[in-house]
């Protein structure tokens, strides 16, 4: 068994998926592709948006992807770290959101 | 300031150990092929020179900055500068090559005392393309350097200079402190005589190269970024820009190994190879000749005392038909040339 369930040298074998679905790994992969094309959005605001998406999801390979990234498209730490915070906000914001519910509820039943 | 690895007598100062470090490790041990290995594999070695295009010529070493990137070591610590006399054996060359680019780099190429005198000089052989490597920073760094906006622009020269990005802190951090004010007034100088405008004839282009251990994005995308960002926040304008990958050599390859990003950055430059820049990389059709009129390949070349493989290998033995069709020479440097949509001093190959 592995000492880590995560080795950052497993990132470059991302692309070895196909090699047991050969059909459904092309499509994610052309998808994924695809995806980071410039269109409405730029390729660095959405390499922004991956960014701050990796550390909402808590993927140490898309975190290590996409600093690396940005520093390549010349994204600056400030705006990684703002972009950082975005991501916060609405993870810390989901929480806090239920709190109507938990409010609704205790209004409820509450004398 | 940071003093060049030869004041500091570094080990890297030495070319050969810098060429040890290049060709054993990862490279020796089979982990990652090395560069003949991976070009064979596409059928492109030997890498052949093609017809002269670009004359390129390193008017010496010192300059007014130490950037850490630097694969010149470049600084105010060097004394190697090019001498009169090889001045007039390039001039001769100059003069009866089929290049159509005239290339002159540094160091800081306009610190050489005889700079005016060979520009003025070249530049009656009419070359359709004279550029001149200028780091800007140069033009505001002492009262007798500023006018050469004026005196570019009186021979028609192609100004590129280097940006490493559009804010301070990126930018200071890889060429001093500083660096990135100064550009900008040199930048805004260049401006106001026409360098750079839209339409102008004056040519400006920047050079991006990435201020750490990855390598350059897309160098159109980079090139709206800084144009927006040079435009909406100081006003500037410039024509291109070219994205420069990294070599790993001299100041680069010191700051790789110190910060332990050796490895991993070359496994991300084989990652890259791209077999269809291989054709196009700038050693092909261009000549590098240095401080003392010696020939190399490129300039990487050159910092790392790999000289042409030829029987001409001085400016004063010149010979295009010598030098046509000869063997180019690499080492795992060249990997940087040819990563991503490669990369060469006129930007992106492939």
């Amino acid at each position: 068994m592995q000492k880590t369930y995560y080795d950052p040298a497993d990132l470059k074998k991302f692309g070895k998926i196909s090699e047991w679905n050969e059909e459904l790994g092309a499509k994610f992969f052309e998808y994924y592709g695809k995806v980071f094309e410039e269109g409405a959005l730029t390729e660095r605001e959405k390499s922004l948006i991956a960014l701050a998406v990796s550390h909402t999801i808590q993927c140490p390979y898309c975190i290590d992807a996409y600093t690396g990234d940005g520093l390549q498209r010349g994204i600056t730490k400030a705006e990684m770290m703002e972009a950082l915070h975005v991501a916060a906000a609405i993870r810390g914001g989901a929480s806090l959101v239920h709190g109507v519910q938990m409010m609704n509820k205790v209004n409820k039943l509450d004398m | 300031m940071i003093k060049s690895l030869h004041k500091r007598q570094s080990e890297l100062a030495n070319a050969k150990r810098q060429l040890d470090i290049l060709s054993n490790g990862i490279f020796q041990a089979g982990e990652l092929p090395t560069f003949k290995a991976k070009i064979s594999e596409s059928n492109q070695f030997p890498l052949k020179a093609k017809k002269l295009e670009i004359l390129q010529i390193n008017l010496g070493y010192m300059c007014n900055q130490t950037c850490k990137h630097c694969h010149v070591d470049a600084g105010p610590d060097r004394k190697e500068i090019m001498g009169k006399e090889t001045m007039l054996q390039c001039l001769e060359v100059i003069k009866n090559t089929g290049a159509h680019t005239l290339d002159l780099t540094g160091g800081a190429p306009e610190m050489n005392p005889n700079f005016r005198w060979f520009v003025d000089e070249a530049s009656k052989a009419g070359i359709k393309d004279f550029i001149v490597r200028s780091n800007l920073t140069i033009i505001t760094a002492n009262k007798k350097y500023h006018d050469l906006p004026e005196f570019f622009k009186a021979h028609n020269i192609h100004v590129v200079s280097s940006m490493p990005h559009w804010t301070k802190g990126k930018t200071d951090n890889q060429r001093g402190d500083g660096v990135f004010d100064a550009s900008l007034k040199a930048l805004k100088m260049l401006n106001a005589i026409g360098y750079g405008m839209p339409d102008s004839k004056l040519k400006l282009d920047l050079v991006y190269n990435p201020s750490g251990a990855f390598l350059p994005a897309n160098q159109s995308a980079m090139e709206k970024d800084f144009k927006k960002a040079l435009l909406e926040e100081f006003d500037i304008h410039f024509h291109n820009l070219f994205a420069l990958t990294n070599l790993p050599v001299s100041r680069f390859l010191d700051y790789l190994i110190a910060s332990e990003n050796y490895e991993d950055y070359m496994y991300n430059l084989v990652e890259a190879f791209n077999p269809n820049a291989v054709g196009n990389v700038m050693c092909t059709n261009t000549l590098s000749v240095s401080w003392n009129g010696y020939l190399y390949d490129c300039d990487f070349n050159q910092m790392l005392e790999l000289p042409v493989n030829s029987k001409a290998k001085h400016i004063s033995e010149y010979n295009e038909r010598l030098l046509e069709g000869r063997d180019i020479v690499i080492s795992q440097h060249c990997y940087g040339c040819t990563a991503g949509a490669g990369s060469s001093c006129q930007g992106t190959v492939a």
